[in-house]
């Protein structure tokens, strides 16, 4: 089945792109793909039925307001959950049932994409798009900002973060995907080893998504910095703008280094040069070191936005001003150093020497006081708070309990000599799984619950959203306690099936988990529906339903295009707070003409281009890379010739917008 | 933070929440510090590219070295040609500072043909090594050297690409704020080539023959 690129079929028009390549003879695979072609045209046919294709390219593709930019983000990163989740859910049946004589549904070939495609797509297209989305959603708010740095720029990142997610998604019906495991390590990824399509696809889809990624972290980072409202000092900015500047200082900061290094291994695989081969003075551990220098600062790229939002939500929800804000930003600024200096924790095996361990495992427990002081602060912010149990503060608390364990967990396997036993074995899976999604996922939950009401204006469904969250707790716990136990065990990670069948009841149980999230998530799909519908019931005309301390707060739900009518002056770091405990009035006139940035439609099409130059890249179709990277670089050249980018809101419009607003407030009471 | 920080948002003694004017962030007001960042970040790709050099510098696979490749005068002269250039933008910069756009054109002009003839001489040093057999297939340091210097070298090509656009937007549309701000972006791309330049030549080409 696997040939050598040597012996493969090339042809000048195609590369090695045969019908062979579509998977025919994977039922499974097939049948997924005629649901996703039935869905697509469902979906297809609906925004043609409604008329909404005109719609959705004006006012959501081509737009370059942060707000909906925001909202797309997020959307991208809830429909790649639903293929992320799939991928996990087949993989908990496939160890539940794989015992002895009975080899499971999946073959390894199979089974081994499987569990690459779940972690990449997890980590790339499903979190970096939920924190992204919430960042672009919310900092520009919080800072009183009418849109960040560079709108252009930010429109076009998250085309390129949507164009590596469907680079990924090529994969699952054209060739097959890498079977190395989320990093790709070498020589396992080298051409000798996998000489098909398959990390090929792994590393197009991340370099045109890391694109996306590093101009969004550069744009964010500069409007954090130059886009505040006046008397905002550095430390008056809100806890969430606080971790968004970290985040983002990290993915400036570490997202090069993986370009490089997926480079260099694209030059390996193409170009038969020998950086990580086995041959020639290549050097494998090389790849190790270099993709954790960037792996590890990306988990706390992921984690520190869910601090943020835990930090707005804690304060909010306890109506106190947050307890201890100087400590939590600098625990935020030290976790962000510390963030590099730990990568070596990853592969204590290496066999760098006792010493050089020490010194890495020391780093890696110093993090965890950082971090106990932000869990502190946060319990501090409760002790003595009026909690009000919304959802959001649910979420809060359901993280605190949770990850105070895996931050244990993880302390464990800091000490190098029981990472030796531990070291790729489920206790790992299990430790990792239960920071990101008791810190990140919850996280991301408290903040899509938090802030839905500011993006549309109605608040989420309480009933299905406590099913949903007890259900995910639940089950979170029942799918990743057993697999501690497994791992202290002894048992290794990534295996397709298990001889010893004194093990199955762990996996059965963990199976059980996972069919409880599955439901958590249906019930968040029907909490979305439910609201959606009953958004008469749910309506908030104040644009403040929690009683909240931050700017956003200050404005409508949802905002207006321009944000804010008039840039607010801050004094006080809960800016909002501060205004409603001063009496603050609305201004009812005085309003001026707004500038704002005009959309373009050169993200989409520079995305499109990028597509098609990373799928030729895979095939090996040279003409159709060829064009498609000339197309790429003519595009953003002709795009710089417009230099008609900007328009002004009139002040009457403003006027009017305003006028509603008063009006709806009044009718609220 | 100081009591006159807090002077202009006060009024009679009350926290006044709008100013009367609109605050104006003019256009551009932060494009240099968002390409700063992303130069920065461009940096670490050569700090990648740098470090991996270093840990294959010495892995020859029985192959040639340092010694018996580098042409030391060659790269001498071709680190002159990036050094002028970097001299002449210069030049163009205080000459668009003056608003004199033909002079500015000129100097442009004068500064993509050093960038030309440093390419030039770049590709034909490849070409040698290529031609002796010294391909970057053949060994860990020659996969390296020619990825940190042809990298080094794309980027020059890229800036050469953009100082033509930007010869074509200043000679039709003039000196005006956007094209200035644009020629102000080439100017930190192009000097931040020449340091990762004056790098490579210390580190890959003096050290590699010293040793």
């Amino acid at each position: 089945m696997m040939m050598s690129p040597q012996t493969a079929p090339f042809s000048p028009i195609f590369g090695r792109l045969t019908l062979d390549s579509l998977p025919l003879h994977e039922p499974i695979v097939v049948v997924t793909f005629i649901m996703v072609i039935i869905g697509g045209i469902g979906v297809v046919g609906a925004i043609t039925y409604f008329k909404a294709w005109g719609m959705l390219w004006r006012d959501w593709f081509t737009s370059v307001d942060h707000k909906k930019i925001g909202v797309m983000y997020i959307v991208l990163g809830l429909i790649m959950f639903l293929r992320g989740f799939t991928d996990a859910m087949m993989m908990r049946a496939q160890q539940a049932i794989s015992f002895g004589s009975n080899e499971g549904y999946l073959p390894p070939d199979h089974y081994n994409q499987i569990f690459t495609a779940h972690g990449v797509i997890m980590i790339f297209f499903v979190a970096m798009p939920l924190v992204a989305g919430l960042m672009n959603y919310v900092v520009p708010l919080q800072i009183g900002a009418r849109d960040v740095s560079f709108p252009m720029l930010n429109n076009f990142s998250f085309w390129m973060t949507a164009a590596g997610a469907v680079i990924t998604m090529i994969s699952l019906f054209v060739g097959n995907y890498a079977r190395t495991g989320w990093l790709a390590m070498p020589p396992l990824s080298g051409i000798g080893a996998s000489p098909d399509v398959g990390v090929d696809y792994y590393i197009w889809g991340l370099q045109v998504a890391g694109v996306g990624t590093l101009l969004a972290g550069v744009n964010l980072v500069a409007t954090i910095l130059k886009m505040r409202a006046p008397g905002m000092t550095l430390m008056k900015m809100p806890i969430f703008t606080w971790s968004a500047l970290c985040t983002n200082i990290l993915i400036v900061a570490a997202f090069p280094v993986l370009t490089a290094v997926l480079a260099l291994l694209s030059l390996d695989r193409y170009a038969d040069t020998h950086f990580f081969t086995s041959t020639l003075g290549g050097n494998p551990m090389m790849y190790v070191n270099l993709i954790w220098i960037w792996g590890h600062p990306e988990v706390y790229i992921l984690i520190l936005p869910a601090f943020g939002v835990f930090s707005e939500v804690v304060a909010t929800f306890s109506r106190k001003r947050l307890f201890g804000y100087s400590s939590m930003v600098y625990a935020l600024v030290v976790i962000t150093i510390l963030a590099y200096l730990v990568w070596l924790h990853h592969f204590f095996t290496m066999g760098s020497g006792a010493n050089v361990n020490a010194f890495f495992g020391i780093t890696t427990m110093i993090i965890s006081i950082p971090t106990g002081a932000k869990i502190f602060n946060w319990l501090f912010t409760m002790y003595r708070g009026r909690i009000n149990f919304e959802l959001p503060m649910m979420w809060t608390v359901a993280f605190m309990l949770t990850f105070v364990i895996g931050g244990m967990t993880g302390v464990l396997l800091a000490v190098p000599p029981a990472d030796f036993v531990l070291h790729n074995s489920l206790f790992l899976v299990a430790h990792f799984h239960n920071v990101i999604i008791g810190g990140v996922l919850f996280g991301m939950f408290a903040g899509i619950n938090y802030w839905w009401p500011k993006a549309f204006g109605f608040k989420l469904d309480t009933k299905w959203g406590k099913r949903s969250f007890w259900l995910w707790v639940s089950g979170f716990y029942f799918a990743f306690m057993p697999l501690y136990a497994l791992g202290l065990m002894g048992v290794t990670r990534r295996l397709q099936h298990f001889d010893d069948p004194s093990l199955q009841p762990f996996f059965i149980v963990a199976a059980f988990g996972a069919m409880l999230i599955a439901l958590g998530i249906a019930a968040m799909g029907m909490q979305f529906y439910v609201s959606i519908r009953n958004r008469e019931q749910l309506r908030d005309l104040t644009g403040d339903p929690w009683g909240a301390r931050t700017l956003e707060w200050s404005t409508s739900s949802p905002p207006p295009d321009y944000n804010f009518a008039m840039t607010p002056v801050v004094h006080d770091n809960d800016a909002w707070w501060d205004m409603k405990q001063n009496g603050y009035q609305r201004p009812d006139s005085g309003f001026q003409p707004i500038h704002m940035p005009k959309n373009t439609g050169i993200g989409v099409i520079l995305a499109g281009f990028s597509v098609a130059f990373g799928f030729a890249m895979v095939w090996h179709i040279w003409w159709l890379a060829a064009i498609s990277l000339a197309s790429i670089i003519g595009g953003a050249i002709f795009h710089t010739f417009n230099y008609d980018r900007d328009f002004f809101i009139p002040e009457e419009e403003v006027i009017r917008v305003e006028g509603q607003r008063n009006a709806a407030l009044v009718e609220q009471g | 933070m100081n009591a006159e920080t807090y002077e202009p948002y006060m009024r009679g003694g009350r926290p006044i929440y709008h100013l009367p004017e609109e605050p104006h962030h003019p256009d551009g007001h932060s494009t240099m510090l968002g390409f700063w960042i992303y130069l920065m970040s461009d940096c670490l790709i050569f700090a990648v590219l740098f470090a991996t050099y270093a840990v294959s510098s010495h892995s020859f696979a029985g192959g040639p070295g340092p010694h018996e490749l580098f042409e030391l005068p060659l790269v001498a002269l071709n680190t002159a040609m990036l050094l002028f250039s970097s001299i002449t933008y210069g030049f163009a910069m205080l000459v668009m500072d003056q608003g004199k756009k033909g002079a500015t054109l000129a100097w442009l002009g004068v500064t993509a043909l050093f960038g030309l003839s440093f390419l030039g001489i770049e590709l034909y040093e490849f070409h040698t090594l290529i031609t002796e057999g010294a391909t970057p297939e053949s060994s860990a340091f020659l996969s390296a050297f020619f990825t940190l210097v042809g990298t080094h070298g794309l980027h020059v090509t890229f800036g050469l690409i953009w100082m033509a656009t930007l010869m074509v937007q200043v000679s039709s549309r003039g000196l005006i704020a956007a094209n200035k701000r644009r020629l102000m972006c080439l100017s930190m791309f192009w000097h931040f080539l020449d340091v990762v330049w004056i790098g490579v030549f210390t580190f890959v080409y003096l050290m590699g023959s010293i040793q």
